[in-house]
C-alpha cells in the first residue's frame, strides 16, 4: 500500500492533509445542509428559534498536563465551538471509553474536573456513556462531548463575509496549549511557567452580542494553530490577511520552546483562546469590553484583512514581508 | 528570551533599515548595485523568515550561496551510502539526508524496503549505535562545514580510545574558505560582499576571511543569525561598498574570535587532512573538503568497506546546481513550488531545512 492509500498522523494535524481528508471523504458524503461549509457548530432551525449543535472528540496524550486535563479540556473544546459559532452553550452530553488497566483514582481526578469545568461554564452534562476495551486498544481514556447551545441573536458569520479593512483579533496568548501539552509529554523543563490556556470563551462570545452587527468570524485557533485558521478565512477568496509579528502575543515559554524546537508557534494549538475578524467599527469598543474580563485580558489587534488575494502575509520584527505557511506534516499529534 | 529579544527589536530594525536606504541611495548615485552574498544556509532561513530581502531597497541583493551541507553534497555520494546499507551496515545520519535523492533512489527508500538507516540529532548517537551492535558495521554519514566537522572528529578520538572497531564514517566534509575563493573568481558571478557565517566562523576564526579583502578583494561581515544581526552586518558591508574599501568586520563578537576555536580546529588536523572536493554547483574545488588521516585509515569508510564515491547523476530538471552557486533565484527555477515541492522534491536544496528552495517555499512564495 503507498503511504496515501492508509491515514496517516498528519491526517488529523489539522494541516492541508486533514483538510484534504475532510473535502473528499466527508464532505463529500454528508455535505450538503448544515454541514455546508464546515462550521464549528451546525446551526439547527427549531420551531421559531434556532439551536446549535456540535460533538468533539478528545484523544490529548498525556491525560494530565500543566494547568488541566482531558476532562476540561473536553469541556472547554466542545463549549468553545458552541461559543464561536454564536451559540450560548447549554447541554453537553460525555462518552466515555476506557481503557482495562486506567487507574479509578486517575478518572475520578478527570470527572471531577468535567464537573467543575461544567459547573464554571454553566452547562449541563444532560447524557452520557461508558465503554471499557483491552488493554493496548485505546491509549488510557478518551472522551467524546457533544453539546447543544442556543443561538445567540445578531450574529451572522462566514469567511465570506469577511471584507477588505477589517481587524483581527485574539482574544489572548497563543499556543500555549500546545506547547504545554508537548513540554509534558516529552518531559521538556525550561524553567517557566508554561501551562495549557485551556479555558471556555462563550462570556467572551456574549459580551460582545451588542457588537455581533461588526463581527464577520470567529473560530478558535486549535488544531494547525493561526495560520491554519487564518488560511481557512481567505482560502479561494480575494481577501488576504496581513499580521504584526510584534503584536503576536506569544508567553514567554512557549516562544523558547519554539526556538528551542524549531516549531512555528504559528502552527500550535490554543484551547482557550477566539479569533474574530470585525469591522474596525467596532474593534476599539470590542477590545475595551474583552480587557475588562478575565478571559480576555491579553486580548489585541494583531492584523489587518487586505487585498492579497488568498495570502497571510506577515510584517516581521525586522520590518520585512514574509508568507505564512500552514503546518504540512503533524508536528504535534494528540494535543486534544 | 532576554539573549533574543535584543536582537528582534522593531524600533532597532527600523533605524538600520532607515541607515540601509540612506547608504544604497549613496551606491545609486554613483551608479552601484550591490550583491551580497549570504554563504550559510541558516542565514538563508533566517532572512526568509525575517523577510529581510523584502525590506531592502532594489539595488540591494542578498544571493544564497553554497551553505547548506547536505545540498552541496553530490549524488555520487548518496549512491555509495544507498550500496553501504545494502551491504548490511547501519547507515546513520542527519535527518534532513534521509529524502535528497540520488541517482536512482533515496536512504528513505532504502530504509522502507529493509535497509538500515538511523536518523539522529548528534554525532555521538552513532557510538552508542556501534557499543550496542558490535556484530554489526556502523557507518556515520560525516558531512558538514567546520562547525559540524569538529564534533564528528571527536568520533575518531573516542572509538580509538574505547577501541570500538565497527564504526566508520563516510566523509563529504567541506570547508568555507576555499568555497568563497572559488566563488569569487568565479566569471560566471558577480559578488560584490560576503554575508559571513556565524557559527562556521566561531570556529575559523574571523581572520580566516583576510584573504578575500583588500585591493583586490570584497567586504566580509561576520553575523550573528538574529535580525537585528544581519541587518548591522549589511549596514556594515553598504558602508564599506560606499567608502570603497574591502575590509574583515566582525559583527558577531559575542561568539566569533579573530583567532576562532583553537582547541576544535586542533582536533580537526589531528584526525584530517585537506583533499580536493566536489561540490554540487561548484564542481571540484582543489583543497576545499577534509579527508580522514591514512594513520587513522580504519575509520575511513570508502577504504574499509572497498567502496569509491563516484560523479553521480543529477536528478533530471533539476537546477539545484545553479542555484547553489548563486546563479539562479530559486523562484526562477521551472520547477519551483510546482514539480518542485518539499513534499515532492527533485532536488537538494527543496528538501534540506537550510536549503535555499525550501526558504523560499516556505516564506517568499
Amino acid at each position: 500500500m503507498k503511504p496515501e492509500d492508509t491515514i496517516q498522523l498528519a491526517h488529523g494535524g489539522g494541516g492541508r492533509l486533514s483538510r484534504d481528508l475532510i473535502q473528499s471523504e466527508i464532505v463529500a458524503r454528508f455535505g450538503k445542509g448544515p454541514l455546508a461549509g464546515l462550521p464549528d457548530a451546525a446551526t439547527l432551525p427549531w420551531d421559531t428559534k434556532k439551536i446549535i449543535f456540535t460533538t468533539d472528540s478528545f484523544v490529548v496524550q498525556p491525560l494530565e498536563f500543566p494547568g488541566g486535563n482531558i476532562g476540561d479540556l473536553a469541556v472547554h473544546g466542545t463549549v468553545n465551538d458552541i461559543a464561536v459559532s454564536g451559540g450560548l452553550p447549554k447541554w453537553l452530553s460525555m462518552g466515555l471509553i476506557l481503557e482495562e488497566g486506567l487507574p479509578v483514582s486517575t478518572l475520578r481526578r478527570i470527572l471531577d474536573s468535567v464537573k467543575a469545568a461544567a459547573d464554571a461554564c454553566g452547562v449541563t452534562i444532560a447524557t452520557g456513556d461508558t465503554k471499557v476495551v483491552g488493554r493496548g486498544q485505546c491509549d488510557g481514556l478518551f472522551i467524546n462531548t457533544s453539546g447543544i447551545g442556543e443561538s445567540l441573536d445578531g450574529f451572522h458569520l462566514g469567511p465570506e463575509l469577511v471584507s477588505v479593512g477589517d481587524d483581527v483579533i485574539v482574544s489572548g496568548g497563543l499556543a500555549d496549549h500546545g506547547f504545554a501539552v508537548l513540554a509534558a509529554r516529552h518531559n521538556i523543563s525550561i524553567g517557566s511557567n508554561l501551562k495549557t490556556d485551556s479555558a471556555p470563551v462563550h462570556r467572551l462570545v456574549q459580551s460582545v452580542q451588542n457588537l455581533a452587527g461588526g463581527i464577520r468570524f470567529m473560530r478558535d485557533p486549535t488544531r494547525g494553530g493561526l495560520a491554519s485558521v487564518l488560511a481557512e478565512i481567505v482560502d479561494g477568496r480575494k481577501t488576504g490577511i496581513n499580521l504584526l509579528e510584534a503584536e503576536l502575543p506569544f508567553s514567554t515559554g512557549a516562544r523558547a520552546l519554539s526556538e528551542i524546537l524549531g516549531i512555528d508557534p504559528l502552527h500550535v494549538a490554543s484551547e482557550g483562546r477566539v479569533v474574530i475578524i470585525c469591522s474596525p467599527d467596532v474593534s476599539a469598543a470590542l477590545l475595551e469590553k474583552w480587557n475588562g474580563m478575565h478571559e480576555g485580558a491579553g486580548a489585541r489587534r494583531i492584523g489587518k484583512v487586505t487585498n492579497d488575494k488568498g495570502r497571510v502575509t506577515i510584517k516581521t520584527v525586522a520590518g520585512g514581508q514574509r508568507i505564512v505557511d500552514v503546518p504540512r506534516g503533524e508536528l504535534l499529534p494528540r494535543i486534544c | 528570551m532576554k539573549y533574543i529579544d535584543g536582537y528582534r527589536n522593531p524600533e532597532a530594525a527600523e533605524r538600520l533599515n532607515s541607515r540601509i536606504a540612506v547608504l544604497a541611495c549613496q551606491l545609486k548615485d554613483r551608479h552601484k548595485t550591490a550583491a551580497i552574498m549570504e554563504v550559510c544556509g541558516t542565514h538563508t532561513m533566517a532572512i526568509a523568515r525575517f523577510g529581510i530581502r523584502s525590506a531592502l531597497p532594489e539595488n540591494v541583493d542578498l544571493i544564497s550561496g553554497p551553505g547548506c551541507p547536505v545540498c552541496v553534497t553530490e549524488t555520487g555520494y548518496i549512491d555509495a551510502a544507498i550500496a553501504l546499507a545494502g551491504k548490511e551496515s547501519i547507515i546513520v545520519t542527519f535527518g534532513d539526508m534521509i529524502n535528497v535523492p540520488g541517482s536512482e533512489s533515496t536512504l528513505a527508500q532504502t530504509r522502507s524496503s529493509g535497509g538500515s538507516v538511523e536518523t539522529v540529532y548528534s554525532p555521538s548517537n552513532a557510538l552508542t549505535l556501534a557499543r550496542n551492535n558490535p556484530d554489526r558495521e556502523i557507518v556515520f554519514l560525516a558531512i558538514g562545514f567546520e562547525t559540524t566537522i569538529a564534533p564528528i572528529a571527536t568520533l575518531i578520538e573516542t572509538a580509538t580510545k574505547e577501541g570500538l572497531r565497527n564504526l566508520s564514517l563516510l566523509t563529504a566534509f567541506k570547508l568555507v574558505p576555499p568555497a568563497l575563493k572559488a566563488l569569487m573568481t568565479d566569471p560566471e558571478l558577480k559578488i560584490d560582499a560576503f554575508l559571513c557565517p556565524a557559527h562556521v566562523s566561531a570556529i575559523i576564526g574571523s581572520d580566516a576571511y583576510r584573504p578575500f579583502t583588500g585591493p583586490k578583494g570584497v567586504p566580509c561581515v561576520v553575523a550573528g543569525f538574529e535580525p537585528l544581526d544581519i541587518l548591522l552586518a549589511i549596514d556594515g558591508i553598504l558602508s564599506q561598498l560606499v567608502a570603497g574599501t574591502a575590509e574583515v568586520e566582525n559583527q558577531y563578537n559575542r561568539v566569533v574570535k579573530p583567532e576562532g576555536n583553537i582547541k576544535a580546529r586542533s582536533l580537526m588536523e589531528k584526525y584530517l587532512q585537506p583533499v580536493d572536493a566536489r561540490w554540487r554547483g561548484l564542481g571540484m574545488v582543489p583543497q576545499s573538503g577534509l579527508g580522514i588521516r591514512p594513520e587513522y585509515g580504519e575509520f575511513d569508510a570508502e577504504k574499509k568497506h572497498g567502496i569509491k564515491i563516484q560523479q553521480g547523476r543529477e536528478p533530471a530538471g533539476c537546477l539545484c546546481g545553479d542555484v547553489i552557486k548563486g546563479k539562479l533565484k530559486p523562484t526562477a527555477c521551472p520547477q519551483f513550488a510546482k514539480a518542485c515541492t518539499p513534499d515532492h522534491a527533485i532536488g537538494p536544496c527543496m528538501v534540506s531545512s537550510e536549503g535555499s528552495c525550501s526558504a523560499y517555499f516556505k516564506y517568499m512564495r
